[in-house]
């Protein structure tokens, strides 16, 4: 019974996905749309965080290098209860107006991607052999100049910090559901309308969806990957 | 010939373990000086504290003629004058071509092609300007970290087991690259080596140093043939002074 269900729904996802159904396109494109927009603001705080800590000593480092561990970890619903509390009416931000609005499920996964980039880009800058410092030191290299060099060795794995962001947000579903409302066409991205699909039954169109997003993620990890060889290869 | 270094009761120790411990020691203006010794015995150390890339726990290093101690360092334009070839030669994950020019490029200075090319052909390797530097083999790796020393013309070159690992035409390479650009360029070359014979060839002076202390400072002719001290006379029969 349930391996036809499956069957089934597998044909219909892929009838839906080929015929270009409409609304999946508008979920897709409103996904990519949060997701990326949320990415570029953790990327643009997140990446220069990261080295930062990577790179400088300074009092209470450990603090906050604590701070981003446990950020990388935040279980989204968490994080979209909080930004709730925060955008509701009664709420410090409530005069935005951005609850159940895509600005809203944006604020909410770069919060949750902050940490991720900023650490990952933390750990690529900290993993620079220290021996290529002291060979940039020797070759007549400033403090600022051996900084910008290290980042630069660094590149791959600050790349692969923010793919692993965008990852980690494209597929979350706690964070937009509760902040976004999975309202149709408004705020309803690939998570939350396979959640919902699947409550009404609607397999097929669930599993649609559910292909689509592990195709997102089956490329972002790859690329991932990929990058991972690459720097173990060439360090 | 003046002294390039003066090192006045220099001492370093990590972890409380004294590591170098120098009472006086001089390093002549364009000679090349080898710095023999076993395995541990302060060497990387000694090269470290020349090229100012740490500073001395206590004493004074004199370079030409200004005394360096841990609360006064160099400035970065007194730093641009030595260089460290490092004995595992850490290259940047670029070309060959952009590995040999950094050095040029952090002291804003144009690359001039023609002399970039020279150079790439001096070291042998004409062929490897794009070659990202992560695919060289040890000896072409150990040569591009040569090239990139060589194309700012120091005035000190610090050269840390230049030829450990490399077969005996790329130490050949390395052995004339040193001497031509010393004849050229009148730099000091200050050259950590476990191997006596290159000592031999290729120093004017050798010191032999032992648990961080100078044991003996002559000239190669004279430290090989007849040394003066017990332990170099063990260490250069090949005996295990460690
Ligand atoms: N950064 C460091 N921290 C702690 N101890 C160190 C450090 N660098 C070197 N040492 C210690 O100092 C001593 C001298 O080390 P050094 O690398 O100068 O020896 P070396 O003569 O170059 O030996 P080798 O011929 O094996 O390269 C060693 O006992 C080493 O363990
Ligand atoms: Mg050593």
């Amino acid at each position: 019974m349930l391996l036809g269900q499956m069957v089934s729904g597998l044909f219909e996802a892929f009838k839906l996905i080929i015929e270009g159904d409409p609304e999946i396109y508008t979920i897709i494109f409103l996904s990519l749309r949060v997701s990326g927009i949320a990415l570029f603001i953790a990327t643009a705080a997140g990446v220069p965080l990261g080295a930062w800590l990577g790179l400088t000593g300074f009092p209470g480092r450990r603090l906050v290098v604590a701070l981003v561990y446990t950020g990388m970890g935040l279980p989204p619903v968490v994080v979209g209860l909080v930004v709730f509390m925060l955008l509701s009416t009664t709420g410090p931000l409530g005069s935005l107006g951005w609850l159940f609005k895509v600005p809203g499920m944006i604020l909410a996964q770069s919060i949750i991607a902050l940490p991720i980039v900023a650490g990952l880009t933390m750990s690529a800058v900290g993993g620079v052999n220290k021996n290529v410092k002291q060979q940039l030191v020797a070759l007549g290299a400033s403090p600022a100049q051996v900084r910008w060099a290290t980042l630069s060795e660094a590149r791959m794995g600050v790349i692969a910090a923010v793919l692993a962001g965008f990852g980690r947000i494209v597929a979350e579903v706690g964070a937009v559901m509760l902040v976004g409302g999975n309202i149709q066409y408004r705020t309803r991205v690939l998570t939350t309308a396979i959640v919902l699909e699947t409550r009404k039954g609607n397999f097929g169109m669930a599993l649609a969806l559910g292909i689509i997003l592990l195709i997102i993620s089956f490329f972002v990890n790859a690329a991932v990957l990929r990058l991972h060889r690459k720097e173990l290869g060439e360090s | 010939m003046s002294a390039v270094y003066k090192l006045e009761g220099v001492k370093h120790n990590y972890d409380g373990r004294t590591v170098i411990d120098i009472g006086h020691l001089e390093i002549l203006e364009g000679e090349i000086f080898g710095i023999i010794g076993p395995s541990g015995a302060g060497k990387s150390t000694l090269l470290r504290l020349l090229n100012f890339l740490e500073p001395p726990r206590q004493g004074v290093i004199r370079y030409r003629g200004t005394a360096y101690s841990a609360g006064n360092m160099p400035s970065l334009d007194v730093m641009r004058e030595i260089t460290t070839v490092l004995q595992k030669p850490a290259l940047l994950s670029t070309t060959v071509f952009n590995n040999v020019v950094y050095p040029l490029r952090i002291r804003h200075k144009r690359p001039d092609p023609q002399k970039v090319a020279l150079m790439l052909q001096r070291v042998g390797l004409t062929k490897l300007g794009h070659v990202r530097a992560s695919s060289l083999s040890g000896g072409e790796a150990q040569r591009v970290a040569l090239a990139r020393a060589l194309i700012f013309n120091p005035r000190v070159l610090l050269l840390d087991e230049p030829t450990a690992n490399l077969d005996p035409a790329n130490i050949a390479v390395i052995e004339r690259l040193v001497r031509e650009f010393r004849e050229e360029t009148k730099m000091t070359v200050i050259v950590v080596t476990h191997n006596v014979f290159q000592a031999r060839r290729l120093c004017d002076r050798v010191m032999l140093l032992h648990e961080g202390a100078c044991v003996e400072v002559n000239d190669a002719r004279r430290f090989f043939e007849s040394p003066k001290h017990a332990l170099s006379r063990a260490f250069l029969s090949g005996e295990v002074i460690f």
